[in-house]
């Protein structure tokens, strides 16, 4: 969007954000709220935005910006990730709470789950006491609905004494009254306001002394009385942030720094230890919340929780817990390819059969052969192998994925799979992560954000990439249908295909063990540190919309990155096969160099070069190592399976194909995800870290692999 | 009169009161967040298939609890009662 460009741009770098304003009077709306309470389905309703939603906490993990106007103003929306508290803990609740507090955004709009508000209001009523103009969105009503919990949504308006709005946002009901609510909210000249939540006696006096102080070193960035409640509460995480944001220093400001100390110690003479002054004051909090809720909120009965009891039941008991995990994946798996097999066959017939037409017309065009070959046998072919090899799988993968992730069968992964990670001292939200990392690792990376401590995360970055992400999926499962099912069709050959990509997933997953454990002992050594995860109700999920987004959002997109990327490597390919130095072509060069190390890994050079050459992204790699073969060989006129065929052509037996998958399995991260991780770690050195752990363990258990199995056959 | 117990020693289906905290720091106060504050009524749900974490009830949300953080939340059982 050019207009965007060409706006003004506020910048609040405290939140690590810039906010993108059309026009300088466009007002900015923060969309708080605890995790997994339907922000992003607001958000997205809102401004018609697609920020994909998911039923498990911690879905958004940054802050999204969507735009949307209405009677003549213009309103930026910010996703803020989900949290608890605005007395961080996490980094993600450190960036939710930097941007409320110092991002000085025009209005807050506070997302509640209906079917828990009372612990919701504890982070509302944070909210209010750092930033005055807020809207109370109750979401979920629906589902509330059916748990038939009653909510007295005026009752909770006159006490809370902002306007709340009741909304069922997968449905859309109420959405409109949110926007309207803050427009008018705005649009009244700013009321004094009165502090909302009492602390203690001694912690309003104490907030008193610091009082004038701290207007003074806020100077209008920040609400004083908060500010004072904070500096009091002294929490260690905020300091970083009030320098940041606020340019505040305590050294600067001492008579502050003063005044504090002589309230601490007026407070520890009278008895008050800080730990039960920090109780006291997050003890307000969840105290007056309850005494909120107390009237607005009742319950009749309580049917549909038993009914996501007798589901956990089912999905995490000791008995069925683990098989109908596996089973489930095993399903996926089954229908993903049974259901792709058909569907790849004919695209490929007919974008070949096109290749064929296209040659022959450019051909009687008079196009120059060198142009035909590059362009049509080069870029065309690629991207066409691209297509019919990824295209169905995804389409049929991703929509099966979202619609266990909003079904909310996730977070009991990660419940079930805790205990493993807690014995590597890893986070069981590692889980999480890696279900991520099926779609994307790079999106798996930035996912680890939810996972609170440093050292945990860190190792869920580095060994993220064991998890295939969908670039390598069709490579694995292409090569398992067409060398490892010993040639079985129809449902029992996909179902083998199936059994064996469980096989490696579960072997990633045991590598990802099993390096956790080694990093936790070594350069990352620690204890697990504490962990909550929570498992949010079942929900049905909307299916067709689930299949529509899944593939016009996912699989569209992600297949545009492949084509991107296949198209300039067709080129580099068909230049390298097309140079010729001393005699040899670069490409020869370049693949009998790399030979030898590939034959010791039981795979060969082409194959590596197609690693190599496949950093940019892992979905070309077969596609390079296609066309390495056609380019170094007589150009064969391929029938029947003619992949396979190729392939044997080219010396490829079982044990290439093993070889193969497991380093597809293993090795450096793509470029993007290699990006992402840097970003993520603000460390060269993680960096490094992340490319070469995975690249290590394929080398060495390919070189094993291929070493045992030469020894014995 | 009851003693206090850790959170840790309720079995599935039965119901507990906190009475306090033994945790210290950022631990302490995501718990008090969660609602795990003193008078509140929990839930214990379900233990996970290898025996940790375990997940609780918690002002009408299933909280997923390690042992050792389970372990710092002091509680007095209640009685069993015919729904449990």
């Amino acid at each position: 969007m050019p207009a965007l460009k060409a706006a003004a741009e506020l910048n609040s770098s405290c939140a690590g954000l810039v906010i993108h304003k059309k026009e300088a009077g466009d007002r900015v709306v923060a969309l708080a709220g605890n995790p997994n309470v339907g922000k992003s389905t607001v958000f997205n309703a809102l401004t018609g935005m697609r920020q994909h939603t998911g039923n498990w906490p911690g879905k958004t993990v940054a802050n999204a910006q969507g735009y949307c106007s209405r009677n003549g103003h213009g309103y930026v929306l910010v996703d803020i990730p989900g949290s608890y508290s605005l007395m961080a803990r996490s980094t993600e609740e450190e960036v939710a709470r930097d941007f409320i507090c110092f991002g000085s955004p025009d209005a807050v709009v506070v997302v509640c789950d209906a079917t828990c508000l009372e612990r919701n209001l504890n982070l509302v009523m944070q909210v209010m006491e750092a930033c005055p103009r807020t809207v109370v969105c109750v979401n979920l009503l629906d589902e509330a609905k059916k748990k038939q919990i009653d909510i007295d949504l005026p009752l909770l308006s006159r006490r809370l004494g902002v306007p709340v709005i009741g909304t069922a946002a997968r449905s859309g009901e109420g959405l409109e009254d949110v926007m309207n609510a803050v427009e008018q909210l705005l649009g009244e000249p700013p009321e004094e306001k009165q502090a909302l939540v009492p602390y203690p006696g001694y912690v309003e006096q104490g907030i008193q002394a610091l009082l004038p102080q701290a207007e003074k070193a806020a100077h209008g960035k920040a609400d004083a009385r908060w500010f004072a409640a904070r500096l009091l509460d002294g929490d260690e995480s905020l300091r970083s942030s009030l320098a940041d944001c606020l340019g505040f220093d305590p050294e600067q400001a001492p008579e502050l720094s003063e005044t504090l100390a002589d309230v601490r110690a007026g407070m520890e003479e009278a008895g008050v230890s800080r730990t039960r002054l920090r109780d006291d004051m997050a003890g307000a909090f969840v105290r007056c919340a309850a005494e909120i809720s107390r009237g607005v909120v009742s319950v009749t009965a309580n049917g549909s929780s038993r009914r996501d009891r007798r589901l956990d039941k089912l999905f995490t008991s000791r008995l069925t817990g683990f098989p109908i995990m596996l089973l489930l994946l095993l399903a996926v798996f089954w229908i993903t390819i049974s259901g792709a097999n058909v569907p790849s066959a004919l695209l490929a017939d007919g974008l070949f059969r096109v290749e064929e037409r296209l040659a022959a017309a450019a051909f009687s065009a008079g196009v120059p052969a060198l142009l035909t070959d590059l362009l049509i046998h080069g870029v065309y072919k690629v991207m066409a192998w691209v297509i019919s090899v990824m295209l169905p799988p995804m389409a049929i993968f991703f929509p099966l994925f979202t619609l266990l992730e909003d079904f909310g069968y996730l977070p009991r992964v990660a419940f079930n799979l805790d205990r493993c990670f807690k014995g590597c001292a890893a986070c069981g939200k590692q889980a999480l992560t890696m279900c991520m990392g099926f779609g994307c690792n790079a999106a798996g990376v930035t996912g680890c954000r939810i996972i609170d401590s440093p050292r945990e995360r860190l190792i869920a970055i580095i060994t993220n990439n064991f998890v295939p992400c969908n670039g390598r999926f069709p490579t694995i499962i292409s090569i398992i249908t067409m060398f490892l099912i010993g040639g079985a069709t129809g449902l029992l050959g996909s179902f083998l295909g199936a059994l064996i990509l469980v096989g490696v997933i579960l072997f990633g997953m045991g590598m990802t063990l099993l390096v956790s454990r080694l990093l936790s002992r070594t350069i990352l050594k620690g204890v697990p540190s504490s962990f909550t995860l929570e498992l949010p109700p079942y929900r049905w999920p909307q299916i067709g919309k689930v299949i529509v987004r899944s593939i016009v959002d996912r699989t569209l997109k992600v297949l545009g990155r492949a084509v991107t990327a296949a198209a300039p490597a067709g080129v580099l390919i068909w230049a390298l096969a097309n140079v010729t130095v001393g005699g040899a072509t670069l490409l020869a060069r370049l693949t009998g160099f790399l030979d030898p190390l590939g034959r010791a890994l039981g795979m060969d050079g082409v194959i590596l070069t197609g690693f190599l050459l496949g950093l940019p992204a892992n979905e070309i790699v077969v596609p390079i190592i296609i066309m390495t073969y056609m380019a170094q060989g007589s150009l064969l006129e391929l029938e029947g399976p003619a992949l396979m065929q190729l392939f044997v052509q080219n010396g490829w037996t079982w044990v290439t194909a093993v070889s193969t998958i497991l380093f597809s399995l293993m090795h450096w991260p793509c470029a993007t995800t290699c990006l992402t991780i840097r970003k993520e770690t603000q460390s060269l050195r993680w960096t490094a870290v992340s490319f070469l752990v995975p690249t290590a363990c394929g080398i060495a258990v390919c070189f094993l692999f291929s070493t045992i199995v030469r020894l014995f056959i | 009169m009851k003693q206090t117990i850790p959170l840790t020693q309720i079995r599935p289906g039965r119901r507990a009161i906190v009475s306090g905290l033994s945790a210290e720091g950022g631990l302490r106060r995501r718990l008090q967040d969660l609602g795990l504050v003193e008078g509140r009524e929990v839930t214990c749900v379900e233990l996970s298939p290898l025996g940790d974490p375990t997940a609780y009830e918690i002002c009408g949300a299933v909280i997923a609890l390690r042992r050792e953080d389970s372990d710092t939340v002091l509680v007095l059982e209640e009685a069993a009662d015919a729904s449990a």
